[in-house]
């Protein structure tokens, strides 16, 4: 007995909990939707992307096809202002989206200023500064030059990076080399001891490891790298050090024959092992290939890049090309360094969301029950925080999967409609930047992204021509 | 000296019966004397106004919360906000959670998508949120492929209609927008009635409609397979009965489906010729009860029209289907009149003359659009003009929704009346001090009523009306009666005797129907009602 509807009648309730309540009492089953009205000023382009649905949905399944279809692989290491266009020695990139001098938050001004050092623009951070304010250097995010970097995210031309290549789309992506953890870079540090280690890298690390990667068989598979590093209780994105650890498995071999002096082999080898977020990088070119392989399908409302640039929260989608929609960059609620409190916190900052973006980091924290005291302290809530984002998703990994949940998919694709309609940010964890220049990195933990990015980009996406 | 508190909070989100429920508590705490929380319609600030409360509607819309009290004095007005905003931190939290699929410290589903998704057992989809998010739901459930019943009103029919493409390709029901009653495998959606099974499929675009037909069928004996709600404006030209014509073809199909009531307000008449073929196509015995029309579609063989709720319902219980099968255990004896519907008035217990005449005009004040209908075209076939909200002729529209007119019929279901604001058959409150109003007219004579039973009603409309009716009475001893039109089934939770008979002890005239309770009004002011019954309401007036 089928009934009318061809099966047993099961009600979902969403609106006035009366009517869930009178069903009950009729021994009807009932599910209930917590409803909300829409965030703020995305009711209407809801409504008007309501009309389209279909249309949506099958450009998100074309753009979830892409990612899924995604193989990111390393194909080398190469010098930045060869491979990434237009990075000429007077052009540095940052991490999020387009942002000014004056605009620059601490820890991005630092690394500018390091970066001019380092690459001889500017003889002292002095002269750097000097420099960058009167207008003498050209700025643009690393995004936009199919790069991406952690924290501050500067990248400048005689910086090695890693070469990603999606062997599914050809589409490649560029990283920088990861510096380790403390006084680096990436959070705006630019003393001697930085800038040593940023021509050492330059000049030993880059080298030894592009001798160690031609001696491989066939290319670093990132997706199957980062697939077993979940397995083993990273998420990507905070905890690597099983990324980090595999890599340098697959490289062993080749680092022991490689035709280099054994003082920097081993150098090398020691950095990678002291750094358990070396793999860091590498997952972030990975997933600045796969996110690429879904940008500009026409009509999609699959998120293609989150990243911070430490004022702003940028964010763009499938459908929106090249289009960046902001808000203002969250502060993050984490565990702190001793010695440092929020106070010394710069806001969220970094393009080290893209591992989010494509389903992991934050949004895959089930996996990684060693750092769950960034999400609330227990295995559960990890597990929870991640169960959360299939309601915001478009579909499940078929790479990425999670033990915790039965091998179940990662999250993937974030719909921004679903965002805006349900009120669910992605989660995000990130690490935390003293908000001076020069001093480094002073804790982790969860940020939310500002929910005016995404309403933003869901009223363009409203707006732009249907197909 | 009293002291009231008055705050706004902008872009503050609870549904209109959490609201009405929160209000209520408060004017129950100790010391207080009015209370509000409500969403800042223009309908409600001016009902606040009324209590006192003075809000600034500027740069105000249905998304902003107003929250008032007053108590004895400040001090204690202070004190009850903060009751208040404890009720309403409270409140909302009677959910249980969401389907399966979570797990312990899982948020419950903040979308239909996800919900479906976490227990891809669902199937049907029940909204009631703000009109305008509504475009967004109903794509989303369909997309999950669930069914849907949208008991919200508030998308343009130019989106309905294709919303019902979507769902007619997918072979899924889209019951709504604004329907207001289902009832699915015995289940009943919105406001339903506890009705008996058995052999009459409903399709109807009307809740109370629906609710008044399958009420009168179960006082006869006779049951219903399914009633499925297809919404208020199916049957427009611009939705082109999308969705009554699936209604039918799933009834077609449905084994326990005997015979067929279609139900509407006056429809497109290029739509219901369409419905008649698609009823005569079912190839079952099909009755059309499209109140207020006048001029029926040309009917294919099986098909029958009835100008009136009463009439489909007289000719379902004795259909020709029928013949043959035991005669259905009739409640009521007198005999119809030869209007063409067999059986008219044996579905119906009749009152046939009220105890006194108390001259005046007609008052009808309604919580169920159709039954409103149904009275208002009975009572404007004998006086002429009815002023009415949803007046049957363009130019007998009330100037002012507060004010009669002479003879008045008002719904307060009607959208302007009830944006913000939880549906009559659940708070009375704007009916109620409309009847306090009414009732103390010296120029009334009659005010009618519906009463609405079954799920989702308010529990207990008697003991909410009785008293006002016994003090109106009491204050017009001789001027004024009271008719009500109860509408309900033996099984409601509310116990349609109980609340038949302390609406009647509180003096009101009672009957089952509203056509019937119509013909009564009228001969209780004294208009020389004719009590026939049936198909005489359907002669009276064309299409808003």
């Amino acid at each position: 007995m089928s009934g009318l509807l061809g099966r047993p009648l099961k009600v979902v309730n969403a609106g006035v909990e009366l009517f869930a309540g009178e069903l009950e009492r009729q021994q009807a089953e009932v599910a209930r939707v917590e409803w909300r009205p829409p965030a703020d000023g995305a009711g209407e382009a809801l409504e008007r992307l309501a009309t389209r649905a279909a249309e949506t949905a099958a450009a998100n399944d074309r753009a979830v096809v892409a990612m899924q279809a995604a193989e990111p692989r390393v194909v080398g290491i190469g010098r930045a202002g060869d491979l990434l266009p237009g990075l000429d020695e007077r052009t540095l990139l940052h991490a999020g989206p387009p942002i000014d001098w004056d605009g620059m938050c601490g820890p991005l001004r630092g690394a500018i200023i390091g970066a001019a050092v380092h690459e001889g623009i500017a003889a002292d951070p002095e002269e750097a500064a000097r420099l960058a304010g009167r207008g003498g250097l050209r700025f643009g995010p690393c995004h936009e030059r199919g790069a991406v970097g952690p924290m501050a995210g500067v990248v400048s031309a005689s910086m090695p990076v890693w070469v990603v290549e999606d062997g599914a789309s050809g589409n490649r992506a560029f990283c920088t080399l990861n510096e380790g953890l403390g006084k680096v870079l990436r959070y705006g540090a630019y003393d001697a001891e930085v800038l040593d280690r940023l021509a050492w890298m330059r000049d030993v690390l880059a080298r030894v490891l592009t001798a160690a990667l031609e001696r491989l068989p066939e290319p670093l598979d990132l997706r199957a790298l980062i697939a077993q590093a979940l397995q083993m209780g990273d998420e990507g994105h905070n905890r690597n050090r099983a990324g980090t650890s595999l890599l340098l498995r697959a490289l062993l071999p080749a680092l022991l024959t490689v035709e280099e002096p054994t003082a920097d082999v081993v150098a090398a080898a020691e950095f990678i092992s002291g750094n358990d977020h070396f793999f860091l990088n590498l997952a972030m070119a990975a997933g600045k290939a796969t996110a690429d392989a879904a940008a500009g399908t026409a009509g999609s409302s699959i998120v293609t890049a989150m990243a911070r640039n430490g004022t702003e929260f940028g964010v763009r989608l499938a459908g929106t090309g090249d289009r960046w929609f902001t808000g203002p960059a969250g502060v993050v609620d984490g565990l702190y360094l001793p010695g440092f409190g929020p106070e010394d916190a710069n806001r969220d900052i970094g393009d080290s969301t893209i591992t989010e973006t494509i389903g992991i980091g934050g949004m895959a924290m089930a996996a990684a029950p060693a750092i769950v005291r960034f999400v609330g302290g227990s295995p559960e809530d990890a597990v929870a925080a991640t169960l959360a984002m299939y309601d915001i998703t478009w579909a499940e990994s078929s790479s990425y999967q999670l033990p915790t949940l039965g091998f179940r998919g990662t999250p993937l694709g974030i719909d921004a409609r679903e965002v805006v309609h349900s009120g669910v940010l992605p989660t995000v964890n990130t690490g935390i930047a003293h908000k001076d220049p020069g001093v480094g990195q002073v804790g982790a933990g969860l940020v939310e992204p500002p929910m005016e990015a995404f309403v933003a980009a869901t009223r363009a996406l409203a707006d732009s021509p249907t197909a | 000296m009293t002291g009231s508190r008055v705050e706004v909070r902008r872009g503050t989100y609870h549904d209109s019966v959490t609201l009405m429920q929160v209000s209520r508590q408060a004017e129950e705490l100790p010391g207080v004397e009015a209370a509000a929380a409500v969403a800042a319609t223009p309908v409600n600030l001016e009902l606040l106004a009324r209590q006192g409360f003075a809000v600034d509607p500027a740069g105000l819309g249905p998304s902003d919360l107003v929250l008032c009290v007053r108590a004895a004095d400040d001090a204690a007005a202070g004190q009850a906000m903060e009751q208040v905003e404890a009720l309403l931190a409270g409140a909302g939290q009677g959910g249980t959670g969401g389907g399966a699929g979570g797990g312990p410290g899982v948020a419950p589903p903040r979308s239909l998508r996800a919900a479906a998704r976490r227990d891809p057992g669902l199937n049907l989809a029940v909204l009631s949120v703000p009109g305008r998010h509504l475009g967004y739901e109903i794509a989303e459930a369909l997309q999950a492929g669930l069914h849907v019943f949208c008991f919200s009103d508030g998308l343009d029919p130019a989106t309905e209609a294709a919303c019902k493409r979507v769902a007619a390709e997918r072979g899924l029901l889209l019951m709504g927008p604004d329907c207001g009653t289902a009832i699915i495998d015995g289940v009943g959606l919105g406001f339903a009635n506890a009705v008996r099974r058995g052999p009459v499929g409903v399709v109807g675009a009307s809740g109370t409609g629906i609710q008044e037909v399958t009420c009168l069928l179960d006082a006869a004996g006779v049951g219903i397979s399914h009633a499925v709600g297809v919404g208020g404006r199916d049957l427009s030209p611009e939705v082109g009965g999308i969705m009554t014509l699936r209604a039918l073809e799933l009834l077609a199909a449905d084994d326990a489906t005997e015979r067929l009531v279609v139900i509407s307000k006056p429809p497109d008449p290029g739509v219901a010729r369409r419905v008649a073929d698609a009823a005569a196509a079912t190839g079952k015995p099909a009755v059309l009860a499209f109140p207020g029309l006048s001029d029926p579609p040309p009917l294919p063989p099986g098909v029958r029209f009835a100008g009136s709720l009463e009439a489909a319902a007289a000719w379902a219980v004795g259909s020709p289907a029928a013949e043959g099968a035991p005669e259905p255990h009739l409640p009521a004896p007198s005999p119809p009149e030869g209007d063409g519907s067999p059986a008219a008035e044996t579905v119906v217990p009749v009152v046939h003359s009220p105890p006194a005449v108390t001259p005046g005009v007609i008052r009808g004040l309604f919580s169920g659009g159709t039954l409103c209908y149904e009275a208002m075209a009975v009572v404007a076939g004998v006086v002429g003009r009815v002023a009415s909200n949803i007046p049957l002729r363009p130019e007998w529209r009330l100037a002012d929704l507060h004010r009669s007119e002479g003879h008045t019929f008002v719904d307060f279901g009607d959208d302007a009346m009830t944006e913000g604001r939880a549906h009559p058959m659940i708070d009375p409150g704007l009916r109620n001090e409309r009847f306090r109003r009414e009732a103390a007219d010296p120029a009334t004579g009659v005010v009618l009523l519906d009463v609405v039973l079954g799920y989702g009603a308010h529990p207990d409309p008697a003991g909410e009306l009785g008293p006002l009716i016994d003090r109106a009475l009491a204050e017009r001893p001789v001027g004024l009666s009271v008719v009500v039109s109860l509408c309900g089934a033996a099984g409601d939770p509310q116990g349609l005797d109980g609340q038949a008979a302390a609406l009647r002890e509180a003096g009101a005239l009672v009957t089952r129907s509203s056509a019937q309770a119509a013909r009564l009004a009228l001969a209780a002011a004294g208009l020389g009602a004719p009590i026939a019954p049936g198909g005489s309401g359907g002669h009276a007036g064309g299409r808003r």
